[in-house]
């Protein structure tokens, strides 16, 4: 999954470093407050790790071997947070030093692989594990459904990624000037591949790995004290995903890649802002590039893709007013709560 | 053996691995010409020609770019026959493959008939070249600035690109921290691959293998509070502080004004 340059147009590039560099700032910034100094030394050894599980060669049916990206797994041991910084150390000494994903298109690689996958997998093992106690079956369970799940839909905006390159950019007698294949061929081959191979060996490698910690290292799944707003909260994002599947857009990716994004920071969730800002924005978005003779097809996709980055961005900013809330309310009260070293 | 050849494959990922990584270091420390300029210089200007090489729209200004790529590796003391081998083995292979359909299913004018069938046009067959060069190019370009500039002189010019600090620092122990669980996990396959006479199935490997991640997590985990603890005692405050004794030699505004005009030409003519 990881796209090397020259697959995506420099647009598009752009456009996914934009919409990663939030996650990243969020990233950072929770992962100091819960780590303090211990930050650089806990996510380095934790990066060094995920690259090392990128390289282990899993045995599948047939002779063959694939490999894990593992983002999933270390949400589940780390917390989503520093599993966005782990993943996406691990990715930029893949591009940077072994030339595995390109550099203009470290942004797409690390929003699909650093942010989408670990979020989303994350959210349906919480979502399945709940609060049941560090042995439990249900995480493994959850564990397995979440990672599968996870990687399917950062392979869905991988497809995505590669699939607008030839409707969004080609010249003017229609030569793509990226990845020539089309939404409708793209997709389907980016989903197949992982909805197949690499999504069960993902599975099989996170399962196996929290199976094998809940017996010997349950203090690295250690079960979180179960919270008091939790059913609200995944009631929210619930609605919240039904509501953004429910408006015309009709791909399955919009709905689950931003869906986990700041599970449990998002306490004030207004739904009323969604629409709007996708309508807004989607108008917007095929302006930077009216060179290319925009025919009425990308205008959808552009419409799509805007409404993709809307939900984004405006789930961000009222997350960034819970917070600012929350954390107005907590001055006030004054209560200190101590965090472990790992976040959960 | 067929059921244990992912030790196999595994080890010899690794200990590939090593070798690239030793036999970059090695060249990063010629005396070349691309060794000589400041890192900041040569991170920019190399993310500039990758950028160029994105935005060009002609197929032998593409051509020609990778010409030039190949001459400066020369001018650095890069083999040519190991600089081809590192670039052009997998990237290129595998877009290859996957250019290849594009040349049938690209709509467009016919180009060439094959067996009466199937017919190439010639959108695919200028998309397929597009993606083939611009994969090829900005490998190229990334495997050329890698091999050489010294790892801790890529992290001194990302943190003069405004990357933030605190990502250069994890990003710099990462990759020490690497070797070493590298090495221990290395070590475990090694063992793994003694003790194994018979073969197993893969249903057994697959739990052996989740097994040997979760001991390396683990051990990731009780390393990272030993490497804290050590850090600490010797005085670590929550910063890192690094030494950056490079300055602007003439060698690097020549070089710089070199690419800007390379880059504006290419541009100028790629894009007419």
């Amino acid at each position: 999954m990881h796209i090397p340059d020259g697959y995506l147009s420099p647009v598009t590039c752009g456009v996914m470093y934009a919409t990663s560099t939030p996650f990243w700032v969020v990233a950072v910034n929770r992962v100091r407050n819960v780590l303090t100094h211990r930050t650089v030394p806990v996510l380095a050894l934790f990066s060094a790790f995920s690259f090392v599980l990128m390289m282990f060669n899993v045995p599948i049916p047939g002779g063959t071997t694939a490999h894990a990206v593992g983002a999933t797994l270390l949400a589940i041991v780390l917390g989503p947070w520093p599993a966005v910084l782990g993943v996406s150390t691990a990715l930029a000494i893949q591009a940077l030093f072994f030339g595995d994903g390109g550099l203009l298109t470290f942004g797409a690689n690390c929003f699909n692989m650093a942010i989408v996958m670990p979020l989303v997998g994350y959210f349906i093992y919480k979502v399945i594990s709940s609060d049941s106690d560090a042995m439990s079956p249900r995480r493994t369970i959850g564990a397995i459904i979440g990672s599968y799940v996870g990687i399917v839909a950062a392979a869905t905006c991988a497809g995505i990624e590669l699939g607008l390159q030839p409707t969004l950019f080609h010249s003017i007698n229609g030569t793509p000037l990226y990845a020539p294949y089309a939404l409708g061929v793209a997709l389907p081959a980016m989903l197949i591949a992982h909805l197949a191979v690499a999504g069960p060996v993902e599975a099989v490698v996170t399962g196996g790995v929290v199976a094998y910690l809940q017996r010997t290292h349950s203090s690295l799944i250690k079960a979180d004290a179960p919270q008091k707003k939790e059913g609200k909260v995944w009631l929210l994002w619930g609605a919240l995903g039904v509501a953004a599947l429910a408006t015309p857009i009709g791909l399955l990716a919009s709905g689950t890649a931003w869906g986990e994004w700041g599970v449990d920071e998002l306490k004030t969730l207004g739904l009323g802002f969604i629409p709007e800002g996708m309508q807004k924005l989607a108008g917007w978005w095929p302006a930077p590039m009216p060179d290319y003779g925009l025919p009425r097809m990308a205008a959808v996709i552009g419409y799509i893709l805007s409404a993709f980055v809307g939900i984004v961005l405006i789930a961000f900013l009222i997350w960034l007013l819970g917070r600012w809330l929350s954390r107005k309310n907590q001055e006030k009260s004054d209560v200190s709560t101590e965090g472990g070293p790992l976040e959960h | 053996m067929k059921g244990d050849d992912f030790l196999t494959k595994s080890i010899s990922g690794f200990s590939g691995l090593l070798e690239t990584v030793v036999s970059t270091e090695d060249i990063s420390h010629r005396k070349g010409l691309l060794q000589n300029l400041d890192p900041r210089i040569k991170l920019v200007s190399f993310l500039l020609f990758i950028i160029t090489v994105s935005l060009v729209h002609s197929l032998p200004v593409l051509g020609v770019i990778f010409v030039l790529i190949f001459l400066i590796s020369s001018a650095s003391k890069v083999s040519p026959g190991f600089f081809l081998k590192r670039v052009l083995i997998f990237v290129p292979i595998f877009t290859l493959l996957i250019a290849i359909p594009a040349l049938f299913l690209t709509p467009g004018q016919p180009l060439m008939n094959l067996a009466g069938k199937v017919t190439i046009t010639q959108q695919g067959a200028l998309s397929a070249g597009f993606l083939l060069l611009r994969v090829t190019n900005s490998l190229s370009l990334g495997v050329l600035l890698i091999l050489t500039t010294p790892w801790s002189n890529i992290l001194v010019a990302l943190r003069w690109i405004r990357v933030p600090a605190i990502l250069v620092d994890i990003l710099g122990m990462t990759y020490r921290y690497m070797f070493l669980l590298l090495h221990s996990t290395n070590s475990m396959f090694l063992a793994r691959r003694s003790r194994v006479i018979g073969s197993f199935s893969g249903s057994e490997n697959r739990r052996w293998l989740g097994r040997a991640l979760a001991t390396t997590m683990a051990k990731s985990q009780r390393l990272s509070e030993d490497v804290y603890l050590a850090m600490l005692s010797r005085g670590y405050q929550g910063e890192v502080r690094v030494l950056n004794e490079f300055s602007l030699k003439r060698r690097d505004y020549v070089w710089m004004t070199f690419s800007l005009i390379a880059i504006v030409t290419l541009f100028w003519v790629g894009h007419l």
